[in-house]
């Protein structure tokens, strides 16, 4: 029997990842926006279960809600990539430090 | 008139240092030599008034100074005979130094400058001997002092010439503290500055005693010596005076105002000013005798070894200024002024022909390398001949001699004459310098200006011999052994000759033609008229002494003279032998007793140890390093720390916004949500 607890333990151990994705990741900021992806999913994945557990629907739309942002912003997200890019030459996180005090 | 006299010379000073290179040289030049013949010119009628009798004694006020409660000073200028007599000294010589540094400083680049310093150490000086309060005396005191400063250090690219500046200034200031002091305690024992109203009263405080440092001491004895001090500071008397040689680093014609007229005669104008109180003081005066003629005689020993021709007459002045002292101590004031009167003539005269000599002698001021020079520059031998004469003491009893003659035996008689313990000593030191006198002034004739060139080993000739050479003026027909080296050493110009000449006259005739006024019992206590105190008892046991004290100058003033020419012209090897014979005694005189390496131990070494300390642990260590540094570093340090945060990579942030939002939540859930 599939229970609430083991929907929070996939979306926590969701939510961790996506965390660690962007902490640790040196290299990529493709890899950056696919975690911050990631921690949106671990998100709907919680407010999904939480609806299905209390029965009220309001959950299941925010997470359509989310869905729509998420694409959105990866879409803004990899407009900013592609002309970070052009006028840099890399995408590698270390050289991304221009705001260093 | 007194105004003109004492004023001229700060005008001309002013308007020569303000306008410097604006005004040029020659009108800077013009207005300082016109403004101290002027000044000359109008002091010559007061002082020859004084000796007819038509003058007299008269107080010229010119300003308020300082009016606070019982303290009253004010500027007020007092003429009487002392103050005549150093009027006459101090512009005359002064005068023809002025003319002298025409011909001397001619190549100098900034000739005005030190036309307006010569200016105003004349009038320091001016305000000094016309005084008629301690106060206004004091500032021409430390005026002369700031003056000969800036003169000595005139050439303030050398840095000898700064440390000698330095040092002389130093020096005077140890001096001058007790003479400050002496001010203070005057001020507080008669409650007034004003010199007439102290001497007036001298007599009301016979017996009064006064506390200091712990002691109760008589307070005219007390009063009297402070005041000495600062007259030893001033006149180069045996302990403060080694500034008075290092002072030969300034131009010549300064060391000729220093030495005659405007710097050390200050301590005995000061003492002879205030004779009436020396007199009250006993001990006092005892202790002015003694210093006197330890420094008589100290500084005639170190004469004879020197070989700078400038310092042989620097420590030949500083023993002069011990025959004044030791003269005033045992109650000969006029005998003191008189022979700082003639003095002040025979060297300045001295000091001028040295200048030549060096002139001609391409700057070497080694005796050692003259020789044979009384050919090349007659005229500055026969002046220099003059002021050897002069200060040598030749004469004949009754008939006629030259100006030392007359001062220094009336010194000589008067100490014997004194019958004190004191006196007694004084004379036969001072018959023991006179000799010394006698055989270092020859010395450094027979050396300069007798036997054979000796200048092929001064480096100073060498050069003009090269610059000769390549100038193609020298006509090579001399060998590398000739000791002249083709070098002909040329006499001064007119502006260098005609003071020689003036200063001269005053030399041979200034004894014989004032000793009277100033010696004798009756014209010279008429002529003093109480300006100083006159001992008329002195002066008349001084004609009765015995014939041998009269002879004793002459006696050893032919024997110094024969050693001399013995030493130095019959068999110059002599004096090579005396000195290995004598290691030890000879090192002992030409290091000048080891006063300076004493002082350098005991004052300057410590001094500088201290303020090391004081600058490295004090200040650097202690202050600057917890105070100001300190802070500084703090600040730095943290910002330091505080730039790391700001790494730039917006990973980090987002992990501190994280850990943020993690302890917000967590707060919330478990701490402030109740």
């Amino acid at each position: 029997m599939i229970t609430l607890g083991h929907y929070l333990i996939v979306s926590a151990i969701l939510f961790v990842m996506g965390v660690l994705g962007i902490f640790i990741n040196r290299k990529n900021i493709i890899i950056i926006l696919m975690a911050i992806e990631l921690i949106l999913l671990s998100v709907n994945l919680n407010l999904v279960a939480f609806s299905a557990y209390l029965h009220d629907l309001v959950g299941q739309i925010f997470a359509m809600f989310v869905l729509t942002v998420a694409a959105g912003e990866a879409a803004i997200g990899l407009a900013i990539l592609v002309i970070y890019f052009r006028s840099r030459g890399t995408i590698a996180v270390d050289d991304v430090n221009r705001m260093k005090g | 008139m007194i105004q003109i006299i004492v004023f001229l010379p700060l005008v001309a000073a002013l308007i020569a240092g303000l306008g410097n290179r604006m005004i040029g040289n020659v009108p800077a030049k013009l207005v300082t030599t016109a403004g101290l013949f002027g000044s000359c010119a109008l002091a010559w009628p007061i002082f020859i008034g004084f000796l007819s009798g038509s003058s007299h004694e008269q107080v010229v006020h010119v300003l308020s100074f300082i009016h606070s409660g019982g303290l009253t000073v004010d500027w007020a200028l007092r003429v009487d005979a002392l103050t005549a007599v150093m009027l006459v000294v101090v512009t005359s010589v002064s005068a023809l130094v002025h003319l002298y540094s025409w011909g001397y400083m001619a190549e100098d680049d900034s000739q005005p400058r030190f036309f307006a310093y010569l200016s105003l150490f004349t009038f320091a000086m001016l305000m000094l001997v016309t005084a008629d309060s301690l106060v206004q005396m004091f500032f021409g005191w430390e005026g002369v002092g700031l003056a000969s400063y800036l003169l000595i250090g005139f050439w303030y690219r050398k840095p000898s010439a700064n440390a000698a500046a330095m040092k002389a200034f130093v020096v005077n200031r140890v001096g001058d503290f007790g003479f400050s002091l002496g001010i203070f305690g005057t001020f507080l024992v008669f409650g007034s500055v004003s010199i007439p109203y102290i001497l007036t009263h001298v007599p009301t405080v016979a017996g009064v005693t006064i506390g200091f440092l712990g002691m109760r001491v008589d307070v005219m004895t007390l009063l009297c010596i402070l005041l000495f001090i600062g007259a030893m500071g001033k006149s180069a008397q045996l302990g403060l005076h080694t500034w008075l040689p290092d002072a030969m680093e300034g131009p010549t014609p300064v060391s000729a105002l220093i030495h005659a007229a405007t710097m050390v005669t200050a301590g005995v104008f000061m003492v002879c000013r205030l004779s009436p109180m020396f007199v009250a003081s006993p001990t006092a005066s005892a202790m002015v005798t003694y210093i006197g003629a330890a420094t008589a005689f100290f500084a005639a020993t170190v004469g004879t070894c020197q070989t700078d021709i400038k310092r042989v007459i620097a420590y030949s002045t500083c023993s002069q200024l011990g025959y004044m002292f030791f003269a005033a101590g045992v109650g000969a004031y006029n005998a003191a002024m008189f022979h700082l009167f003639t003095h002040a003539f025979f060297k300045a005269l001295l000091f001028l022909g040295a200048g030549s000599v060096i002139h001609a002698m391409h700057h070497e001021q080694d005796m050692r390398y003259y020789g044979g020079l009384w050919r090349k520059i007659p005229l500055t031998f026969a002046a220099m001949m003059a002021g050897t004469l002069a200060i040598t003491g030749v004469g004949l009893g009754g008939v006629f001699g030259f100006a030392g003659f007359y001062s220094k035996d009336a010194i000589i008689e008067a100490t014997y004459a004194a019958h004190s313990e004191a006196g007694g000593i004084a004379f036969f030191i001072a018959v023991f310098a006179a000799l010394l006198t006698s055989f270092y002034s020859w010395r450094l004739v027979f050396l300069t200006f007798f036997g054979t060139p000796r200048w092929a080993g001064s480096e100073h000739i060498q050069h003009a011999a090269h610059d000769a050479h390549g100038h193609g003026h020298d006509d090579h027909s001399h060998g590398h052994d000739d000791p002249t080296l083709g070098y002909q050493p040329h006499e001064s110009p007119l502006s260098m000759l005609v003071p020689l000449g003036l200063l001269g006259l005053g030399a041979v005739f200034a004894g014989f033609a004032f000793s009277g006024h100033f010696l004798d019992p009756e014209h010279g206590k008429a002529f003093w008229n109480g300006s100083l105190a006159f001992n008329s008892e002195l002066m008349e046991a001084r004609e009765g002494v015995p014939v041998f004290v009269k002879l004793s100058a002459t006696v050893v003033m032919l024997l110094g003279l024969l050693i001399a020419w013995w030493a130095y012209v019959r068999d110059t090897s002599i004096p090579a032998k005396f000195a290995a014979q004598f290691d030890i005694l000879y090192r002992f005189l030409l290091n000048k007793w080891y006063f300076d390496e004493l002082y350098d131990a005991l004052f300057v070494r410590p001094a500088m140890m201290l303020g090391r300390l004081l600058w490295h642990r004090g200040d650097e260590n202690t202050i600057d390093r917890f105070g100001p540094n300190g802070a500084a570093a703090f600040v730095a340090q943290g910002s330091r720390l505080a730039v790391k945060f700001q790494s730039g990579y917006l990973a980090s942030y987002a992990l501190v916004m994280l850990c943020g939002v993690v302890a917000a939540a967590t707060y919330f859930m478990f701490g402030g949500a109740k």
